[in-house]
């Protein structure tokens, strides 16, 4: 497979979104409360939609998906980190639907080769986005135990959020903007929730920050793991 | 035996007006009420060569599964037509709106107890807001009223039963990724809301 700059990019943006995807489809069966269930699935099927067509621009969608191996991902690792509780998956929705909204958004108003998906997908992240930030401020302003939760899932992840900046060679946005706007963002959120915006480093002490670059972190190669089962051991299987 | 005058750029011919009518009378797998010209996904329909025929179509949501029903149903109705070859392409853009749904389509989504979509007038860029967002009133156990990007206060949704407007969110996400479910507070009905997009 010749790589080129296009296909970086597109295989980084639709890695992202598959692995959020699969992520999040992991709550079938068991959110909180029957209204979650669907919302949390409704979101994963907009971004394996997403998915789906960046991974067509880069090859054969299933063979990407389904037999690459781990360090043949770029997506972030902020995205592969498990659901925890329900706090953890608010708060990684929270982190990482405001940066793909306002990365869509840039992309949807050039003419890049990305323009028409980031064009229809912004609208769908809005509600993405919408859905985080309602859940953060029930969750931040609510009881001890709950604002408790929100906190340590704040702490814990905000080690994850400065490689969504490490500018992506085929994406054509101005990084430095991006991530200025993202921490205003996340921190007014924050701070209506009555949580306080982490103070630690926005990324890990060695390999934090290089999803990008095919280094993953170790709950990853469990999750791919049964993401590839099926169609690993019965190759092109349908029903 | 079909002889294809040639039409002007993006003139229709009237082969291809009756074959778009064909496949805009498909109904839409997941909301059977509506045809597919009513929701406004048939983008275009094509005679080609050899009387091979290429439909556009484009997805409500970018992983609306509905699509590949869609594109079957397509060309089952062209092959009963006579059309010996046909290919159905997925086109994003420009990206679908629920203003593309068609008056009629509305009401009979109302008719079938789903309150369409309210209209956005908005157009150009997304609007995006940074920094503080929306500033919807959180109250615990209440799911707030704004919809990202659209929805004027001015302009309620109304209950598709009696009409109220005196409505309630439950869940931002219903049975479907397109839908909301809310509550009538005059009539206590509940009921899907399409959301606008
Ligand atoms: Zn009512």
């Amino acid at each position: 497979m010749t790589v080129t700059a296009g296909s970086t990019a597109a295989l980084a943006l639709g890695d992202d979104a598959l692995v959020l995807s699969h992520r999040l489809g992991e709550w079938a069966g068991k959110a909180p409360v029957l209204e979650e269930e669907v919302a949390l699935a409704n979101i994963a099927l907009d971004l394996l939609g997403q998915a789906r067509v960046l991974l067509s621009m880069a090859g054969d969608e299933d063979e990407l998906a389904y037999l690459r191996e781990e360090r043949d991902f770029r997506n972030l690792q902020l995205v592969e980190q498990p659901n925890g509780d329900f706090a953890h998956t608010i708060t990684r929705q929270l982190y990482f639907s405001t940066y793909q909204r306002l990365l869509y958004a840039e992309l949807a108003a050039g003419d890049g080769q990305f323009a028409p998906l980031a064009a229809k997908a912004v609208k769908e992240v809005a509600y993405h986005q919408d859905h985080a930030e309602q859940w953060t401020l029930r969750l931040g302003d609510g009881t001890a135990e709950s604002h408790r939760r929100m906190r340590e899932a704040c702490e814990a992840l905000w080690r994850y959020t400065a490689e969504m900046f490490h500018p992506v060679e085929g994406v054509d946005v101005n990084w430095k903007d991006l991530e200025t706007s993202w921490l205003e963002s996340v921190s007014a959120v924050l701070r209506r929730a009555t949580l306080d915006v982490p103070e630690g480093p926005r990324s890990g002490a060695w390999t934090a920050g290089a999803g990008r670059q095919g280094l993953h972190t170790e709950p990853f190669g469990r999750m791919l793991a049964e993401m590839q089962h099926l169609h690993r051991s019965h190759p092109g299987a349908s029903w | 035996m079909v002889t294809r005058t040639t039409p002007f750029e993006g003139q229709k011919t009237i082969l291809e007006e009756e074959l778009h009518k064909l496949a805009g009378s498909v109904p839409d797998p997941e909301l059977p009420v509506l045809t597919l010209e009513e929701l406004g996904v048939l983008r275009a329909v094509h005679v080609r060569g050899g009387g091979a025929v290429e439909v556009e179509l484009t997805p409500t949501y970018t992983g609306c599964p509905a699509i590949e029903a869609m594109s079957a149903d397509i060309e089952r109705v062209l092959h009963e037509h006579g059309v010996p070859e046909v290919t159905v392409q997925t086109v994003l853009s420009p990206a679908w709106t629920t203003d593309d749904i068609s008056d009629e389509g509305r009401r009979k989504l109302r008719e079938f107890g789903i309150a369409p979509p309210r209209t956005q007038r908005a157009t150009g860029p997304v609007p995006i807001s940074l920094g503080p967002t929306r500033t919807a009133a959180h109250t615990p156990g209440g799911a707030a009223e704004t919809p990202p990007a659209v929805g004027p206060e001015a302009d309620p949704v109304r209950c598709p039963h009696c009409g109220s407007a005196d409505t309630e969110l439950l869940s931002r996400f219903s049975s479907t990724a397109c839908k909301a479910l809310r509550r009538c507070l005059s009539c206590r009905e509940p009921f899907d809301h399409f959301k606008e997009l």
